[in-house]
């Protein structure tokens, strides 16, 4: 019986653990969030949309996920 | 008919007025921001009642404990109205230049609103971070509409920074205490070579018309219409006070006079 290993990450602030091999589009969708209607900043840089679906959630990474709000 | 041609003329001699910044046009004068509303709908009703062809909006954390909570895009169609994204809690350029890349990438905006604030207390801006982040900005391609302070010089320099727009506050933010320094917004208008509006600090429509008076393109508002008893009602009046301040301007106000003058002829009396 072998584990699932898991990734350690940083989400708006909070700890989460993902499965390695989940892309960040993957985990936006975990979080059930479009990532069509996000923005995603990965270790202060942020990721372009179109590669999204590319990039692997990495041991360690801090995420920010925004999106638009009411304000003056 | 005679009556039906003067009025056709009339209001084709009102109508023909548009303001444009960074080469989009616009026929609304009145920006309206979408912060502190009772509900989404509430808010959309204001901004259809405000007729703003822009509105303001901020970028946050996405709550990720509910993520099916309904977002402002479900209520205010950004198709329809033009989303200019500011930076507001932002406090050093750096901070406002990573809101803005976020927003740029959460929905293509370019056009943006920064503010870069000195201290909690009177949300006052921070004018030497706020010249630098405007430089770096539109170094990396953004158009910056920039919240500064009501000073001639701070506004010039914004604009020497390559600021598309100068948006001096009337009064300070959600203060509601209309244009405390008509000398200095008319100086900066006067000075202007990209639109000038007042941003912040209009509580009712007077406040609206005043600063409309002193030439400005535009008014950028927020509290005034939210805070206000029926937003909906308060959104329609500062869009006929926009509108009014803006003809008035373009009239050319009459001289005044210390004494009375009669407006009534002398002559004929019985």
């Amino acid at each position: 019986m072998s584990e699932i290993e898991t990734h350690s990450i940083s989400v708006n602030g909070e700890h989460r653990r993902v499965d390695a091999g989940t892309t960040i589009a993957g985990l936006v969708q975990e979080l059930g969030l479009d990532p069509g209607r996000v923005a995603v900043e990965r270790n202060l840089e942020v990721v372009p949309r179109s590669s999204l679906a590319e990039v692997q959630v990495e041991d360690g990474d801090d995420y920010e996920i925004v999106y638009v709000v009411g304000g003056g | 008919m005679l009556s039906e041609e003067v009025e056709v003329n009339a209001q084709g001699h009102i109508s023909v007025d548009s303001w444009t910044v960074a080469g989009r046009t616009f026929t609304s004068r009145l920006i309206v921001g979408t912060g502190k509303y009772k509900s989404l709908q509430e808010n959309a009703a204001t901004v259809a009642a405000s007729g703003a062809e822009i509105v303001t909006v901020a970028v946050r954390r996405v709550n990720v404990s509910d993520p099916k909570a309904p977002m402002l895009t479900d209520y205010i169609d950004p198709q329809k109205v033009l989303y200019l994204p500011n930076t507001a809690g932002c406090f050093t350029a750096e901070e406002a230049i990573r809101t803005l890349r976020l927003a740029r990438e959460a929905g293509g905006w370019k056009l943006i609103k920064l503010e870069v604030l000195a201290e909690a207390k009177t949300l006052y801006p921070d004018m030497f971070e706020t010249v630098r982040a405007t430089e770096l900005l539109s170094k990396e391609g953004f158009e910056v509409m920039v919240y500064c302070t009501d000073d001639p010089i701070m506004a010039k320099r914004c604009e020497d920074a390559g600021a598309v727009a100068v948006m001096p506050l009337g009064a300070p933010i959600g203060s509601g205490l209309g244009v405390q320094n008509p000398v200095t917004i008319r100086l900066i208008v006067e000075g202007a070579k990209v639109p000038v509006l007042v941003d912040a600090g209009v509580g009712t429509a007077s406040d609206a018309a005043a600063a409309m008076e002193l030439g400005c393109d535009g008014v950028l508002m927020n509290t005034a219409i939210a805070e206000a008893k029926d937003p909906v009602l308060m959104a329609g009046a500062m869009k006929a006070a926009v509108e009014g301040g803006r003809l008035a301007y373009r009239a050319g106000r009459m001289a005044k006079r210390r004494y009375a003058d009669p407006s009534s002829p002398l002559a004929g009396l019985i």
